[in-house]
């Protein structure tokens, strides 16, 4: 099956406190990622916050992160994502995790 | 001036939780600093709950701690395209007074945990994330930094709890980044139903619960499995891969989860059930081979960011709390003895994690996590060729049953070869043995 899912709607039901224009996480150099082949980010982010963008590179958007930490791990082998955790308090709030 | 403790935990997971508790009821000054709004926030867990870790840690915890379901049955199932095979194990004797297992609702029992904490005067204190581990001239830990205005606090000992991102480790260059096929990502959503269905659907009683651990086609190819647990008023259905293979992939974890959600034996379960919320969360698969130095000058890692989780038993919160448990028992008996707490002190930690399960465990499985990942048929083809056999085998046609033999060994050959089968069964031996 090769539907498209929207990830959005799943993410709609869980609870976040945004801390507003703080992201915690940032990608450290958009050359980095135009040359990037895989862009695996893309494809492995459970809350697709990274997507393709027209320059052939890759724009993050941290508002529907789950702080999983898997494009940290994807990404290390060029070390292009600066990943921390939001301010204490903030980020996704799970209410059954 | 910057206050002190005797101990700083960092995290309030399973491991956190058990060693702050242990602290604390010793009398000794514990605090302990979770990053959530609450404790659980950032909590993730499938979950099963092991009783007998909690159990020596809080031996009449079921008086109160809000757990799910106990477990009667456990299905492990194999799915093919349309179909599964399975087995079932089923036994009155798991409805005991002190049932062994139970499914659970992280953060509810979170919650219970911080309680527990409160009560035997330990110190927890919420939304604060821990930003860097202090040292000293020596390299000695002395405390953390925090994201708090002032937010320096000193302690004897710092137990690292943070999980499996283990980022303070990481930054203080005591870790190394875990290696892709270390890691798994699972994801996982909770739906919410009425009991009377699960009870029906499930076969089983008010508070009876069932497991389902699956593997096959649903983790298309890689090396994965997925779970369906029921809980009282809700199930929770899940799929985890290692992340080497997602990463190779192009099928992104939310879609593998929705044609889970989809497969026509998963499908009747969960129908009508209300998705409540959504979760992602990596977790620790290496193994033995894969844990890292676990204890230094002031400093000792518990729980995940230990990597202890026995991935071939799905078996990670009990090494939690078990170690957490350790590491709080190592700086009482340090403490009492009048001893400080230095690497070769702490050593005793180690001791006591290599007598325990924790180690004999993840070392009998340590070939496991190479074999499975460099051996993508036992996670592709084999299911695929179990399910067909099994298809052929209970269709009743007229061909004859020595026929039948003959074309599933031609299958399984032709798609891994004798000599293929021997090394795969070769292999599964000395990843378990």
């Amino acid at each position: 099956m090769t539907m498209m899912v929207k990830v959005e709607e799943k993410l709609y039901q869980n609870r976040y406190i945004v801390d507003e224009s703080r992201p915690h996480i940032q990608i450290k150099s958009v050359e980095a990622c135009q040359t990037c082949e895989k862009q695996a980010c893309t494809f492995c982010c459970p809350a697709a916050c990274y997507s393709k963008n027209e320059t052939g590179g890759v724009t993050l958007v941290t508002d529907g992160c789950l702080e999983c930490g898997t494009c940290r791990v994807v990404c290390q082998d060029k070390g292009n994502i600066a990943w921390d955790y939001p301010r204490g308090g903030y980020g996704i709030s799970y209410k059954f995790g | 001036m910057v206050e002190k403790f005797d101990a700083i935990v960092i995290g309030a997971g399973p491991s956190g939780n058990a060693a702050t508790y242990t602290l604390a009821k010793q009398g000794l000054k514990v605090l302990q600093l979770e990053r959530g709004e609450y404790p659980g926030a950032k909590n993730v867990q499938g979950g099963i709950m092991y009783a007998h870790e909690l159990e020596k840690i809080i031996p009449d915890f079921r008086d109160d701690c809000p757990t799910e379901r106990h477990i009667i049955e456990q299905r492990v199932w194999l799915l093919g395209d349309d179909n599964y095979v399975g087995t079932n194990y089923r036994s009155e004797a798991f409805n005991s007074d002190k049932p062994n297992r139970y499914t659970i609702i992280r953060a509810n029992i979170d919650k219970w945990w911080g309680e527990q904490i409160r009560k035997v005067g330990g110190l927890q204190i919420c939304e604060t994330t821990v930003t860097e581990l202090i040292r000293d001239a020596s390299g000695k830990v002395i405390g953390v930094r925090t994201d708090r205005e002032g937010g320096e606090i000193h302690a004897d000992v710092v137990i690292m709890a943070d999980g499996v991102n283990a980022l303070l480790a990481k930054r203080a260059g005591l870790q190394d980044e875990a290696a892709p096929e270390n890691v798994a990502l699972a994801v996982k959503e909770i739906l919410f139903i009425d009991p009377e269905l699960i009870q029906q659907r499930f076969g089983i009683k008010e508070d009876e619960g069932v497991v389902i651990e699956i593997m096959g086609k649903v983790t298309k190819g890689m090396v994965g499995t997925a779970f369906l647990y029921t809980n009282k008023e809700s199930l929770t259905i899940g799929i985890g891969c290692l992340i080497s293979d997602f990463k190779n992939g192009d099928c992104p974890p939310y879609r593998m989860l929705e044609d889970l959600k989809k497969h026509p034996v998963i499908k009747p379960l969960i129908e009508g059930a209300e998705m409540k919320e959504y979760a992602a969360h990596m977790i620790p698969e290496g193994g033995y081979k894969a844990i890292p130095q676990l204890y230094g000058d002031g400093w000792m890692v518990v729980g995940d960011a230990a990597h202890f989780n026995n991935a071939a038993h799905r078996e990670g919160s009990n090494l939690a709390m078990a170690s957490g448990r350790m590491a709080a028992e190592t700086v009482i008996e340090l403490k009492s003895a009048g001893k400080g707490f230095s690497a070769p002190n702490l050593a005793a930690y180690k001791k006591k994690l290599d007598d325990s399960f924790i180690m004999k465990d993840l070392k009998k499985y340590r070939e496991l996590p190479g074999i499975m990942h460099g051996n993508k048929q036992f996670f592709g083809a084999y299911p695929d060729e179990i399910t067909a056999a099994a298809h052929n085998w209970f269709t009743v046609d007229s061909v004859d049953k020595k026929s039948k033999e003959k074309q599933i060994m031609k299958s399984f050959i032709k798609r891994r070869s004798v000599m293929g089968l021997v090394g795969d069964a070769i292999k599964l031996v000395r990843a378990v043995r």
